[in-house]
C-alpha cells in the first residue's frame, strides 16, 4: 500500500519516532534557513542570563532588555521559560531566532512525553536542546548567534543541575552557577561572591538579583531593575514540586530591598577578605 | 488468465464492517462520561504501561478499543497533527473537531480502500470554558463520527454498559460519583466491578492552566471507590496479609 492511497492523516503521521523536530525535518515543514548574504543586519539581541543550584533545585534569572546597536530595542523582554514542568531555558543572543529556538525545545519535550508517555531524563533534555542548538550553527556563523542555559531539578539525582552551551551546540554541566550574555562576565564575579552552597531559594534569588544589578551595572546592554515602570527579572524555580515563575510582585520586594541597600553601598554587598573582618 | 469471483460491493463492505465489529468486541470497554468539573475516561486495562486513554493536547483526550498497535499509530498521528498545528498556529488553533475530522478521514478511507480494515473505535474529547462547550466526538471503524453528549462507551460490552450509564449518569455528577457510575456500569457487563487494578482512568480537568490531561493513580482509585488499596505488584516476596499497607505511594506516577 503507498501512501497515497489512505486519504486523511499522511503516512508521515504514522511513522516511529518520537522527536517533534525531526517529525518537523521529514515532513518538510522547518521554515527555510538563512543562506550566507553579503554584509550583516542589526537585530534585536537578548543578554543576560543567570542560574544558581540551591538547597532544593535550581533559580534561573534573566533581565528585561534587547538591544540592537546602541538602541534599546524592547525594556520588557522574557528571556527566561518553562521548557516543562521541572526544567526552565534562558536565552542570550538573537532575539528572534532564541525565542523560536525555545518555542520549538518546549514543543520537542512535550512531544516526547506525549508519545512516549514520560518525559526525558534530564541529561536526555539537555543533550535535545544541543542539537537544536547545533541546527542553528549556520546563522550563528552569520552572527546570529544563540547561547541559551538550562536547568532543571532531576527527579533520579533528586536535585538541581546547570547546563550551559556554546554556538556549536557544545553542553557542558555547570557546578553551583553559571551566567550567559553580554553581562555575564560581571554577573560571575558577582556570583562568586555571594553564592553558597546549599543556600535557600529565597537566598538565591536575592543573589541572582544582586548578579543582574553587578551586570546592569558595568554592561550597557543588560537592563537593571526599572522602579518607575515596575519593570523586573524574570525568575523561574525548578524544584521537585515542578517549575515556578515567580510574580511580579514577589520580584519586587526583592528588587526593592537590594535597590534599598545600594543606595548605602551601590557596589553592593562586600566580601570579607581572609583573616580580615569587614 | 483466471477470473476472480465476482463478489458484490455490499458483500464486501459488510464483510469488513463483521470482521471490524468482531474484533472490536473481543476487546475489553472503555467509559467516557462529563462530570461537573470537566471530562472522565475510565478504561479496563490490567496494563500500568500500555494506554487505552491519552493526552493529545492541552485540552484534548484520547481513548480507544480494540486492536493496540492500530489505535497506537492513530493516537501518535493524532498527537503529530496537534503539536504541529500548535507550533505552526497557536496552542487556542488546535481543536478536537479538526482532530476528529482527520481521524475520520483516515479511518474511511482505511475502511474503503484497504483489504484489512482497523479494528478499533475512538473517542476523541474536548473539554470546554464549561460543560456545554465540552465536546465528545465518537469514532467507529469506518469512519463514521458521531457528536456525544453526557457519556459514551465502547468496547465489547458497549450496550449493556450504556445502559447502565443511562440509569446511573445524570449531568453535574462529581468526579467520585463520575467515577462510581463508570466502573458500576463496567462491572454490570462482567460479573463483578473491576478492582482498582484493573483499571485506566485519567481526567479533562476544566479549571487547570495548559495542560489539563491527569491520570488518576490506583491509590486514588481506591479511595474513591472505598475497597482497600491494591497491594504493590508482587517484588518477589509474598507480602503478609498482616502487613500493615504504609506509605509509598510515591513510586505511582501521577505525571500528566
Amino acid at each position: 500500500m503507498t501512501s497515497d492511497r489512505v486519504r486523511g492523516l499522511p503516512q508521515s503521521y504514522m511513522a516511529h519516532g518520537s522527536s517533534f523536530a525531526d517529525f518537523l525535518a521529514e515532513t518538510g515543514l522547518v521554515p527555510s534557513r538563512v543562506t550566507a548574504g553579503e554584509g550583516s543586519i542589526q537585530v534585536p539581541h537578548a543578554t543576560t542570563i543567570v542560574a544558581l543550584a540551591t538547597a532544593d533545585g535550581v533559580v534561573m534569572a534573566g533581565d528585561r532588555r534587547a538591544t540592537m546597536g546602541n538602541i534599546i530595542a524592547q525594556r520588557d523582554i522574557e528571556k527566561v521559560f518553562p521548557a516543562d514542568e521541572h526544567s526552565v531555558v534562558g536565552i542570550a543572543g538573537a532575539a528572534g531566532v532564541a525565542v523560536e529556538l525555545v518555542r520549538l525545545f518546549q514543543v520537542e519535550l512535550e512531544h516526547y512525553e506525549k508519545i512516549e508517555g514520560l518525559p526525558l531524563s534530564l541529561d536526555g533534555k539537555a543533550n535535545r536542546l544541543a542539537t537544536l542548538l547545533r541546527g542553528n550553527l549556520g546563522m550563528a556563523m552569520q552572527g546570529l548567534a544563540v547561547v541559551p542555559l538550562f536547568a532543571g531539578f532531576d527527579l533520579d539525582r533528586q536535585r538541581g543541575r546547570i547546563f550551559s552551551y556554546d554556538v556549536t551546540g557544545g553542553r557542558y554541566e555547570e557546578r553551583d552557577h553559571h551566567a550567559v550574555g553580554s553581562g555575564s562576565v560581571f554577573a560571575r564575579g558577582s556570583l562568586k561572591k555571594l553564592y553558597r552552597g546549599g543556600m535557600t531559594t529565597a537566598d538565591a534569588v536575592m543573589a541572582s538579583v544582586e548578579a543582574l544589578y553587578d551586570a546592569a551595572d558595568d554592561d550597557s546592554a543588560t537592563g537593571g531593575p526599572d522602579l518607575t515602570r515596575r519593570i523586573f527579572p524574570v525568575i523561574a524555580v525548578a524544584e521537585v514540586d515542578g517549575v515556578r515563575m515567580l510574580a511580579d510582585a514577589e520580584v519586587g520586594q526583592v528588587v526593592e530591598q537590594v535597590v534599598a541597600a545600594r543606595l548605602t553601598s551601590p557596589d553592593g554587598p562586600q566580601a570579607p577578605l581572609p583573616g580580615r573582618s569587614l | 488468465m483466471t477470473v476472480p469471483f465476482y463478489v458484490s460491493p455490499e458483500q464486501i463492505i459488510k464483510d469488513k464492517a463483521d470482521y471490524a465489529r468482531k474484533g472490536i468486541a473481543r476487546g475489553r470497554s472503555v467509559v467516557v462520561l462529563q462530570y461537573d468539573e470537566g471530562i472522565l475516561f475510565v478504561a479496563e486495562n490490567p496494563s500500568r504501561s500500555l494506554h487505552k486513554v491519552s493526552e493529545i493536547y492541552d485540552r484534548i483526550g484520547f481513548a480507544a478499543v480494540g486492536k493496540y498497535n492500530e489505535f497506537e499509530n492513530l493516537r501518535v498521528a493524532g498527537v503529530r497533527l496537534a503539536d504541529m498545528r500548535g507550533y505552526a498556529y497557536d496552542r487556542r488553533d488546535v481543536t478536537g473537531r479538526s482532530l476528529a475530522n482527520a481521524y475520520a478521514q483516515t479511518l474511511g478511507s482505511i475502511f474503503t480502500e484497504t483489504a484489512k480494515p482497523y479494528e478499533v473505535e475512538l473517542v476523541v474529547a474536548e473539554v470546554g470554558q464549561s460543560a456545554d462547550d465540552d465536546e465528545i466526538y465518537r469514532l467507529t471503524f469506518d469512519g463514521s463520527v458521531a457528536d456525544e453528549h453526557g457519556y459514551v462507551a465502547m468496547g465489547g460490552q458497549a450496550e449493556e454498559i450504556a445502559s447502565a450509564l443511562a440509569a446511573s449518569w445524570r449531568s453535574g455528577l462529581t468526579l467520585d460519583e463520575g467515577v462510581r457510575a463508570a466502573v458500576a456500569a463496567l462491572g454490570a457487563a462482567a460479573q463483578s466491578p473491576p478492582g482498582p487494578d484493573q483499571l485506566e482512568a485519567a481526567v479533562l480537568e476544566r479549571s487547570r492552566p495548559r495542560r489539563t490531561f491527569r491520570r488518576l493513580t490506583v491509590d486514588r482509585l481506591a479511595e474513591i471507590l472505598g475497597v482497600p488499596r491494591p497491594l504493590p505488584p508482587a517484588a518477589g516476596v509474598a507480602d503478609s496479609p498482616d502487613e500493615p499497607a504504609t506509605g509509598d505511594s510515591g513510586d505511582e506516577a501521577e505525571g500528566t
